[in-house]
C-alpha cells in the first residue's frame, strides 16, 4: 500500500471547485484512492461529498493512500492536483 | 383594495408584472418500503440522480463565471459514489426508493452541518438536489424556474444557485423571496444583473401565480393588485431616477447644496483603472492587504513605494485614504507568527499586530515609510488610517507614528464599538475617522460576518449600528474633524442619505454605486436627510428603520 502526505495548496481548502476538481481527478485513476486528515477515517477520494465532510483547509496536510498496480502514478497525479492553488 | 407586504429592498428599481412562483418542492408519498426488488430500485434511483446531474450539466453549460463553477461542483454530487452507497444502504434497510434517496441526502446534509461554517451553508444545496431527485422519481416537474411565457416577478422561499445561474432578466423582471438577507445569494445576483429584488419578505410564498404585483426594490415594498395610479407613479419615479442617474456628475451634494465627498473603495491594483475612471473625489478606503497576503516574505519598502505611487498617480489631484495593513489570524501572513487564535476576529489583527510583536511594528514602520515616500512623489492628497483601533491611546500613538514619517493626515478606522463610544477622545488624538460599518456591525451585534444565518443582525440598517455612527459623527462635528463611512452601508442610496443626515461628511463605496448614491442624495435636502436619520434612530429594528424612511 502506498501512502503520500500532501499539503492542500488552495487557500479555500478542499472546498467548492478545488474539491470538485480533486474528486474528478481521483475518479479518473485506475485504482481506488482514499484521503484522510490525521486522525480521521480515510474516505473515497472520488467522492466529492465525503471530501467535503473532511473539511480540509488550505495548508492542512492530508494523507492519500492507494493500493495495487499504478498506485504510485495515481498518487503522483493527485498530489499534483492537491498542490495546485486553484484560487490563484 | 391594494394590499402590501414588506421585505428588505436589496436591489433598487421598480417592476410591475404577474407573479410566477418557483415550482414547489415535491411532497413525497408515504414510505411504501421495503421495495420488492432493491437492485432494480437502486437502478431507478441512480437513473433519477443521473437525470438531475445531466440537467445541472446543461445549466452549467449555459452559465458563466462563478455560477458555472458552483453548478460544476453541484452536478458531481448526484453522481457521487458515496451517495449511491447510502441509497443502497437505505433500500436494504427497508425504505421505498424516494425515501431511500431522501435518507441518503440527509446523511450528507447532517455530515456537512456537523462540520459547520461554509459547509453548513452547502447543506441547503443538498436539499435542492434532493428535491430535484425526488421530483424525477415521482414523475413531477423538477423544482426550478417557472416559464409562463411572459415577463414575471419570480417569487420563491429562497433561491438556490442552480435557479439563479440561468435567470433571464428579460423574463424575470423582479425577484421576491420570503427568506434570505441583504448579503444572500439572491441579493448579490439581482444587483449584478440589475433587476429589483426584495428579500426576507414575510408572506411572499402565499402570493398566487398570476397575481399582478408592484415590486419596489428600493423600499422593499410589494404591492398586490395596486391601482393604476400607483403603478404609474412608481414607474414614473423609476424613470426619473434612471434619468437622474444618467445625468449625475461631479461632487456629491444634497438638493440644497450641502457637500458630501463621494469616494470609491479600492482593494486591488487590478481594479485601479476602472476605479480611477469613476467620477468620484478619490479613494475613501485603499486596502493594502493585497501587497502582503499570499507571499513568503514581506514586501520591501521600495516595492511598496512603487505600488502606492501607482495608485497616487492614478488619483493625482484627488484624495486617497490609505488603510494600513489589516492582517491577523483570519488573514494570516506567512512571515508573521500569528499563534493559534480560537476567535480570529477578536484577536491580534489590524493595528494590534504592530503593538504586539516586533515583526508587526516593523511592518507598520516600513509601510508608513513607503506611503510617505510615494506621497512625496505624487500629487494625490494622501491620508492614512489604522484598522481595528479600540482606544484613544491607540489612535493617538498611530497618529504620532504617521507624523514621525511626515504624513499630514492621520486617522482612525472606527469599527470597534469602543472606538465609536469614545469617538470624541479618539478624534482628539488624530485628524479624522472613517467608519467601517461591516466590522462595526459584526462587533456591535456579536454576529459573525461569515454566518449567513445571522444576515438580519448584520443588516447595515440596524439602528444600534446607526446609533454608533451618529455618536462618531457628532464627535466629528464638535471637533470639526471629518468622519466618513467606508463600509457597505455607504453603497445603499437610501442609507447613504441617512448617514449624511447623521452628520457623516464623506461616503466611500464600491465604484459601481457612486452614481446611484449621488443621484439619490441630489433629490433630498440636508433637513430631509436629518429627518430620515432621526426616524431611523427611533426605529426598534432594521426592517422598521427601512420602512419609516419610505413613509416620511
Amino acid at each position: 500500500m502506498s501512502e503520500r502526505r500532501v499539503v492542500v495548496g488552495s487557500k479555500v481548502g478542499l472546498h467548492a471547485r478545488p474539491a470538485a476538481l480533486f474528486a474528478q481527478a481521483a475518479a479518473r485513476q485506475p485504482v481506488k484512492v482514499t484521503v484522510a486528515k490525521e486522525g480521521t477515517e480515510p474516505v473515497d477520494a472520488a467522492s466529492l461529498l465525503m471530501i467535503l465532510t473532511l473539511d480540509a483547509k488550505g495548508g492542512d496536510e492530508v494523507i492519500l493512500t492507494a493500493e495495487g498496480e499504478g498506485a504510485e502514478e495515481a498518487l503522483d497525479a493527485l498530489e499534483a492536483e492537491l498542490k495546485t492553488d486553484h484560487d490563484a | 383594495m391594494a394590499v402590501e407586504i414588506h421585505g428588505i429592498g436589496v436591489s433598487p428599481g421598480a417592476a410591475y408584472a404577474p407573479v410566477a412562483r418557483l415550482a414547489p418542492t415535491p411532497a413525497p408519498p408515504a414510505d411504501t418500503g421495503p421495495e420488492a426488488d432493491p437492485a432494480a430500485a437502486l437502478e431507478t434511483a441512480q437513473a433519477a440522480l443521473e437525470a438531475v446531474a445531466a440537467d445541472l450539466d446543461a445549466r452549467a453549460a449555459a452559465a458563466t463565471g462563478p455560477s458555472a463553477d458552483v453548478l460544476f461542483a453541484q452536478s458531481m454530487m448526484p453522481r457521487d459514489p458515496a451517495l449511491a452507497a447510502q441509497v443502497e444502504k437505505a433500500l436494504a434497510g427497508g425504505k421505498s426508493t424516494p425515501h431511500a434517496v431522501i435518507e441518503a441526502y440527509g446523511f450528507f446534509r447532517a455530515a456537512l452541518e456537523a462540520v459547520g461554517g461554509y459547509m453548513a451553508e452547502r447543506a441547503a444545496d443538498l436539499d435542492d438536489l434532493r428535491d430535484r431527485t425526488v421530483a424525477v422519481l415521482l414523475g413531477q416537474p423538477m423544482p426550478g424556474l417557472p416559464d409562463p411565457g411572459h415577463p414575471f416577478v419570480l417569487v420563491a422561499a429562497d433561491l438556490a444557485p442552480a435557479d439563479t445561474a440561468t435567470l433571464d432578466p428579460e423574463q424575470v423582471v423582479a425577484v421576491v423571496t420570503e427568506q434570505g438577507g441583504p448579503t444572500s445569494h439572491t441579493a448579490i445576483l439581482a444587483k449584478s444583473i440589475g433587476i429589483p429584488a426584495v428579500v426576507a419578505c414575510a408572506g411572499a410564498t402565499g402570493l398566487a401565480d398570476g397575481v399582478k404585483v408592484l415590486v419596489d426594490g428600493r423600499t422593499g415594498m410589494v404591492t398586490i393588485d395596486p391601482g393604476p395610479g400607483w403603478v404609474e407613479t412608481a414607474l414614473e419615479f423609476e424613470r426619473r431616477r434612471a434619468e437622474a442617474l444618467a445625468s449625475s456628475r461631479g461632487p456629491g451634494r444634497t438638493a440644497d447644496g450641502h457637500t458630501v465627498q463621494l469616494m470609491v473603495n479600492l482593494g486591488s491594483p487590478a481594479d485601479l483603472d476602472a476605479a480611477a475612471a469613476i467620477d468620484s473625489e478619490g479613494v475613501g478606503l485603499f486596502r493594502t492587504e493585497f501587497l502582503f497576503l499570499d507571499r513568503e516574505n514581506a514586501p520591501t519598502v521600495d516595492e511598496q513605494t512603487e505600488t502606492y505611487g501607482r495608485v497616487f498617480a492614478a488619483f493625482a489631484g484627488r484624495k486617497v485614504v490609505v488603510r494600513t495593513l489589516d492582517a491577523g489570524a483570519d488573514k494570516p501572513l506567512a512571515f508573521v507568527d500569528h499563534g493559534d487564535e480560537p476567535n480570529p476576529a477578536l484577536g491580534v489583527r489590524g493595528i494590534r499586530l504592530a503593538d504586539h510583536s516586533d515583526a508587526g511594528r516593523a511592518l507598520l514602520e516600513d509601510q508608513l515609510t513607503a506611503i510617505s515616500a510615494a506621497a512625496a512623489k505624487h500629487e494625490a492628497d494622501v491620508w492614512v488610517m489604522a484598522p481595528m483601533v479600540s482606544t484613544p491611546a491607540e489612535a493617538a500613538a498611530f497618529a504620532a507614528a504617521c507624523r514621525a514619517h511626515g504624513i499630514a493626515k492621520a486617522g482612525t478606522m472606527i469599527e470597534v464599538p469602543a472606538a465609536a463610544l469614545r469617538s470624541g477622545l479618539v478624534l482628539d488624538g488624530c485628524d479624522f475617522a472613517s467608519l467601517g460599518t461591516n466590522d462595526l456591525g459584526q462587533y456591535t451585534m456579536a454576529a459573525d460576518r461569515m454566518n449567513g444565518d445571522l444576515a438580519e443582525l448584520l443588516d447595515p440598517w440596524q439602528p444600534a449600528l446607526l446609533e454608533l455612527v451618529s455618536l462618531a459623527a457628532e464627535s466629528g462635528r464638535e471637533l470639526d474633524k471629518p468622519v466618513g463611512v467606508c463600509g457597505e452601508a455607504a453603497s445603499d442610496p437610501q442609507l447613504a442619505c441617512v448617514l449624511v443626515g447623521l452628520g457623516v461628511t464623506s461616503l466611500s463605496m464600491s465604484p459601481g454605486s457612486v452614481a446611484e448614491v449621488r443621484a439619490e442624495l441630489a433629490t433630498r435636502t440636508l433637513a430631509e436627510c436629518a429627518a430620515m436619520a432621526a426616524a431611523v434612530l427611533h426605529a426598534p429594528d432594521a426592517v422598521t428603520a427601512r420602512r419609516v424612511v419610505t413613509e416620511l
